[in-house]
């Protein structure tokens, strides 16, 4: 934990006003930056995470000490190259690296805040992490770009700050979650529920951790950032180190073994109840609603050069929702481009070493600089 | 640049909204936007040449006339620009239609399958015609429907489309269309380009 005191982070002393309708204020918001604001301070680039990344975009997390989520995209040299943009990201607020979320301590009760904390949306989200433009003194950014949740908080920046941004990069995200998406979120905020160590969210006041129901959670949102051909194709039903079936419920595919890590290693790095947090404003995200059914409206003032990517194999934000938001931008007369780039790789495509969405990254955003 | 590029280029008028269907690599909307300062989107077909568009700051958007014109509002471009790929859709009418719904004007170009070296070809060959424009065999031709400058007269007489301006383009040397010069343009003109209107 110490070294989450090391962690950069701002007090932000303006209120917001959140959709639930209460209000915050001195809250801290935790950042790392990549690369230098330069004189004209117009090489600066803001990147939203997803749902359970941070603020550590390359380099080595010095919390995980793994490479940083967004690490093939972005550092010296890579396509978002730090020798000449100025990278800065935030860990939303209702997350677990620092910022004000349901593991920081109440003040009132000198505990945390568990489910008292109260319930966000990406527009609070969003609204917390414009205070950093102001904090660097920015007046506006060269670009914002995310994915998967934080392709969600690309298009409220723009719809909230339709001048803050030159250009805007959303990638394999959605103008509005669709039911799918909400019922997987459901399926792990349940699990999470389900562990007896839950304790409807008071699990640190009692040296507890709900670690069983998070792992499941993760495991189940883990197959939906797959597809079922690199699956398919990765593990097939090779067995885990052993010739035969073991007749137990072991894990005998590869695939078990897998799911079984992937949820283990992720216990370690995220909290229960930030996960019942972040789910939930993915959920709630409804551009379309926002704007009273008509996305365009969305971007109508805005100047922003947009830029949207979606991935063939990725079926939890499919290429039709992407293209939801590019027929709203055609229709408020925004400038937008969108491609479909071609991989087996699924939803997780834009976190991996996919050669053609780098160079789209790197296409778009040295033309346009 | 091509010559066909330059003529569409001088049917556009400085400062509008240019909408290119099937950009390639963005040549046009380039020169375009340099030279009359106009406003263009792309929509292109091919990966590789959406890629190219990209890394000329130009916005291109990845589509397929047939399925993703739709995408676009009514009138929300003053000029579409079709440059020789009307003849490859499954159902051409319905495409000029949908130009014609999102722009004012359209300026299509077709290759001409009335040219006397295609006509020639036929008639002496016996074989589907094989020339510089129309350079694919008849079994991996995108091809689907060949039309000829005249086709594409009476195709806009009988549709109520105006033709604000016909072209005709052969080699370098460009001419204009007209309903006494149609037999004669249509036999010695590799390309027609033309300037259709909606006629309200």
């Amino acid at each position: 934990m110490n070294i989450k005191e090391n962690i950069k982070k701002i007090i932000v002393k303006k209120p917001l006003q959140l959709d639930c309708g209460k209000t915050i204020n001195d809250y801290p918001l935790a950042y790392e930056t990549y690369g230098k604001l330069n004189e004209k301070k117009d090489n600066a680039i803001l990147a939203f995470h997803a749902l359970t990344g941070d603020q550590f975009v390359s380099g080595i997390n010095p919390v995980t000490n793994k490479p940083g989520w967004w690490s093939y995209l972005v550092g010296p040299s890579k396509a978002i190259d730090t020798n000449k943009f100025f990278v800065i990201c935030a860990n939303v607020i209702g997350g677990c690296m620092g910022s004000f979320g349901p593991s920081s301590i109440d003040n009132k009760t000198k505990k945390t805040y568990g489910t008292n904390f109260p319930v966000l949306t990406i527009n609070d989200m969003v609204n917390a992490q414009y205070n950093l433009l102001e904090f660097f003194n920015i007046e506006k950014l060269y670009s914002v770009l995310g994915g998967s949740m934080g392709g969600m908080q690309v298009l409220q920046f723009v719809a909230n700050f339709p001048n803050k941004t030159k250009t805007a990069i959303p990638i394999a995200c959605t103008a509005s979650h669709s039911a799918q998406n909400i019922a997987f979120n459901e399926l792990g905020r349940q699990s999470i529920m389900a562990d007896s160590n839950w304790k409807e969210g008071n699990y640190s006041k009692l040296n507890l951790s709900p670690d069983k129901g998070l792992a499941v959670a993760r495991m189940a949102a883990h197959i939906t950032y797959l597809s079922k051909k690199g699956l398919q194709e990765k593990f097939g039903r090779k067995l885990q180190e052993k010739d035969d079936l073991n007749f137990s419920f072991d894990a005998d595919f590869q695939i078990e073994s897998y799911l079984r890590y992937q949820g283990s290693i992720f216990v370690d790095r995220f909290d229960a109840n930030s996960y019942l947090y972040i789910t939930r404003a993915m959920d709630y995200f409804d551009l379309i609603k926002q704007f009273k059914g008509n996305l365009s409206k969305a971007f109508e003032k805005t100047k922003t050069k947009f830029f949207i990517i979606s991935f063939t194999s990725d079926w939890l934000y499919p290429t039709s929702e992407n293209k939801e938001i590019v027929i709203a931008l055609n229709s408020s007369g925004a400038d937008v481009g969108f491609i479909e780039i071609t991989s087996d790789k699924g939803h997780d495509s834009f976190l991996l070493d996919v050669p053609e969405f780098l160079k789209t990254v790197n296409n778009f955003l040295e033309a346009n600089y | 640049m091509k010559k066909e590029f330059q003529i569409i280029s001088e049917l556009i008028e400085n400062n509008t909204r240019v909408l290119d269907v099937g950009c390639g690599d963005g040549t046009l909307m380039k020169f375009l936007i340099d030279k009359k300062n106009v406003d263009t989107r792309g929509l292109e077909i091919s990966k590789n040449n959406v890629q190219s568009c990209i890394s000329k700051g130009l916005s291109v958007i990845e589509g397929n006339a047939e399925k993703d014109l739709h995408q676009f509002s009514n009138l929300s471009f003053d000029y579409v620009v079709l440059s020789q790929t009307l003849q490859a859709f499954y159902n051409p009418e319905k495409v000029i239609n949908d130009l014609l719904r999102v722009a004012n004007k359209a300026i299509v170009t077709i290759p001409n399958f009335g040219h006397w070296k295609v006509r020639t070809h036929l008639l002496l060959k016996g074989t589907m015609p094989v020339t510089k424009i129309l350079p694919n065999e008849w079994y991996n031709t995108p091809n689907l429907h060949m039309c000829s400058i005249k086709d594409f007269f009476n195709f806009c007489a009988e549709k109520k489309i105006e033709l604000y301006k016909s072209i005709a383009l052969n080699v370098e040397k460009t001419s204009e269309i007209n309903n006494s010069n149609i037999d004669i343009k249509n036999l010695n003109s590799e390309l027609g380009i033309f300037l259709i209107k909606k006629i309200k």
